[in-house]
């Protein structure tokens, strides 16, 4: 997705487009502090457990159910005696790397189905929207647990699940988007001199149409997110003994009485990480779309 | 409008049945299939899980069973349970009546709270109001459901003793104040995205009317301020919040599924939830295809009540 998200500022005249769309950016405080937010958070989660001095899956019976700045665990620790910094932490990988790896694979269906779509309409893009509807007409949270169901719950598994359930809003924008360009003169003029197809719309048409599956793109993370925290607390997405934020709370609602730090901490952290991107999309959104200004 | 009305019935019709193949492929994908419940018995063998394919009519090719399926549904026989042996519609049907309750409770307190929130928030732009009112929606549109339900049972239930963690009644009581109690909470914890949502549609809403000529001419002719925001800018500003109702279903679903898990409450998503433990597929494919109905109706009751309330939509 790297490669892709940077199209816009790619494009010839865009440079000073680009810098604007940043300074847009900066504006908007709210995003700012997102974006420095999910930075912490991915620097915490990938760098922070060679910091500390335990193991996220190290058993201590003996210390269990310490309360956070109560001893030596910083955040204290959980019913087997785990150290919670350190689970939140590797949780903190799962969930943030299920997040993005989801996203990519969502906007890489979404961008396909929309595209082929929006540019060959008729037949093919009717069954191909009605298609969208459909999945549409399923909510999110039943369709993923069904399918959850049916498969081996693994990590691979759980992120094309939550992006086969996620696709369609990016296919729909997509499809608008292709739709709308495609009688451009650029595009006509590229089919004029017998550029392919594939050309036309992954070359010309698709990074002429990033800039709101860039938005989108930023909320399918924050989505993707709740969706793996909502099926791994329900107990079909990420299996124990690996942590997850959603599986940490797994269990939290039975020692919500004696020790509610198991079920504070890790919500804390999706709270955390969902509100982020949600304001960094919220920001791209004014960022890159120069006509909301002032709304 | 008739005219209308078909097509867009034709349009959800289609729609439908694109859901029901899709339903039929999750059944039929589910590993073992339709028997997966029978096969983890051990006293069952080889021998056995053939005969019963063969007198469910499994051993047919999938074309047939799924034209077979999908003509039995429309008559309504949508199969019978495997935990209990109970017609699927009869075991949904008993636990409809709580998620229904639960869920137009929130969206009551959703249109009325977030309403209110949305209003003070047009008005009052970019005040310090607005700005908390937006941050705050963001939030709670960030929050996990489940989440903010176990925070809730914490603090009113745990800490302050105030409002019961779970169950839609005492066992034995059943009188109104006892259901409310239990009702609260729940309701509380679905409305929280719906608040957030209807907020920012009722700001985003408001502040589109109010920039109308009408709306000018009306200050202009000397009508105080409320009247021309009750008078004229609500009643039009509130005609696309109807949409808004009937969209909200999907999320209103998925909401309710993880709020009932929480507190224990015997609706349709719980019971969706332990159907798929039980790998009870006939009621797992019954609830899939009612949520998908209800959002398909949602959608079109949305567009129905929307052209009723505006004269100037003439739908053709």
């Amino acid at each position: 997705m790297s490669s892709t998200a940077t199209v816009p500022e790619a494009t010839a005249p865009s440079r000073s487009n680009a810098s604007r769309a940043f300074r847009r950016f900066r504006r908007h405080r709210m995003a700012v502090l997102g974006a420095v937010t999910i930075t912490l958070l991915f620097l915490a989660s990938f760098l922070g457990p060679y910091l500390l001095p335990f193991n996220d899956t190290y058993i201590d019976i003996m210390h269990r159910f310490e309360g956070p700045f109560s001893g030596a665990h910083i955040l204290g620790t959980d019913e087997l005696g785990r150290d919670m910094l350190a689970r939140l932490m590797m949780g903190g990988r799962i969930s943030l790397l299920v997040g993005l790896t989801a996203m990519a694979i969502s906007m890489a269906i979404g961008i396909l189905v929309g595209a082929i779509a929006g540019y060959y309409g008729g037949v093919v893009g009717a069954a191909l929207m009605r298609l969208v509807d459909a999945v549409l007409c399923f909510p999110t949270i039943f369709l993923l647990l069904a399918l959850a169901a049916l498969i081996e719950p693994g990590l691979l598994s759980i992120i094309v699940l939550i992006a086969a359930t996620s696709w369609m809003d990016v296919a729909r924008i997509v499809e608008g988007q292709i739709r709308a360009l495609r009688e451009r003169d650029f595009a006509v003029a590229a089919e004029a001199l017998g550029a392919s197809d594939r050309y036309i719309v992954f070359r010309e048409l698709v990074p002429n149409a990033m800039a709101p599956v860039v938005v989108a793109a930023t909320l399918t993370v924050a989505k993707a997110i709740l969706l793996e925290s909502y099926v791994s607390f329900l107990g079909y997405g990420i299996q124990p003994p690996v942590p997850s934020w959603g599986n940490m709370l797994n269990n939290a609602q039975i020692y919500l009485t004696s020790a509610p730090w198991l079920a504070i901490l890790p919500g804390l952290a999706i709270t955390l990480a969902v509100t982020s991107f949600n304001f960094i999309g919220d920001g791209l959104r004014d960022a890159l779309d120069p006509r909301l200004d002032g709304r | 409008m008739s005219a209308y009305l078909v097509r867009r019935l034709g349009q959800a019709a289609l729609l439908l049945w694109l859901v029901s193949m899709i339903g039929f492929a999750i059944l039929h994908l589910a590993p073992g299939g339709p028997l997966a419940q029978f096969a983890l018995s051990s006293q069952m063998t080889q021998e056995d899980l053939d005969r019963i394919a063969q007198q469910l009519g499994l051993d047919r090719p999938l074309p047939v069973q799924y034209f077979d399926w999908l003509v039995r549904m429309l008559t309504g026989d949508w199969g019978t349970s495997y935990r209990d042996n109970q017609p699927v519609l009869e075991v949904i049907g008993g636990h409809l009546g709580a998620t229904l309750e639960l869920m137009l409770t929130a969206t009551l307190l959703a249109i009325l709270f977030g309403g209110w929130i949305g209003i003070l928030g047009a008005i009052r732009r970019y005040s310090l109001f607005d700005y908390l009112a937006t941050a705050g929606a963001m939030v709670a549109l960030s929050i996990p459901t489940f989440w903010f339900g176990l925070v809730a049972i914490y603090i009113f239930s745990v800490h302050l003793d105030w409002l019961p963690a779970g169950n839609r009644q005492t066992a034995g009581d059943g009188s109104l104040p006892d259901l409310l109690r239990h009702l609260v909470l729940p309701a509380i914890v679905l409305a929280l995205v719906e608040m957030a949502i209807w907020s920012r549609y009722m700001r985003s809403s408001l502040l589109d009317v109010v920039n109308q000529d009408y709306i000018r001419t009306a200050r202009a002719k000397g009508l105080p301020e409320w009247r021309v925001l009750t008078g004229h800018a609500l009643r039009n500003a509130a005609l696309p919040m109807i949409t808004l109702a009937g969209l909200q279903m999907p999320t209103l679903l998925g909401g309710a599924l993880v709020t009932e898990t929480v507190f224990t409450w015997p609706g349709m998503g719980r019971l969706f939830l332990d159907s798929i433990s039980y790998r009870d597929y006939p009621v797992v494919m019954g609830i899939l295809m009612l949520s998908a109905m209800m959002v398909l109706i949602g959608n079109l009751l949305a567009d129905m009540l929307y052209a009723a309330a505006d004269p100037r939509i003439r739908l053709g």
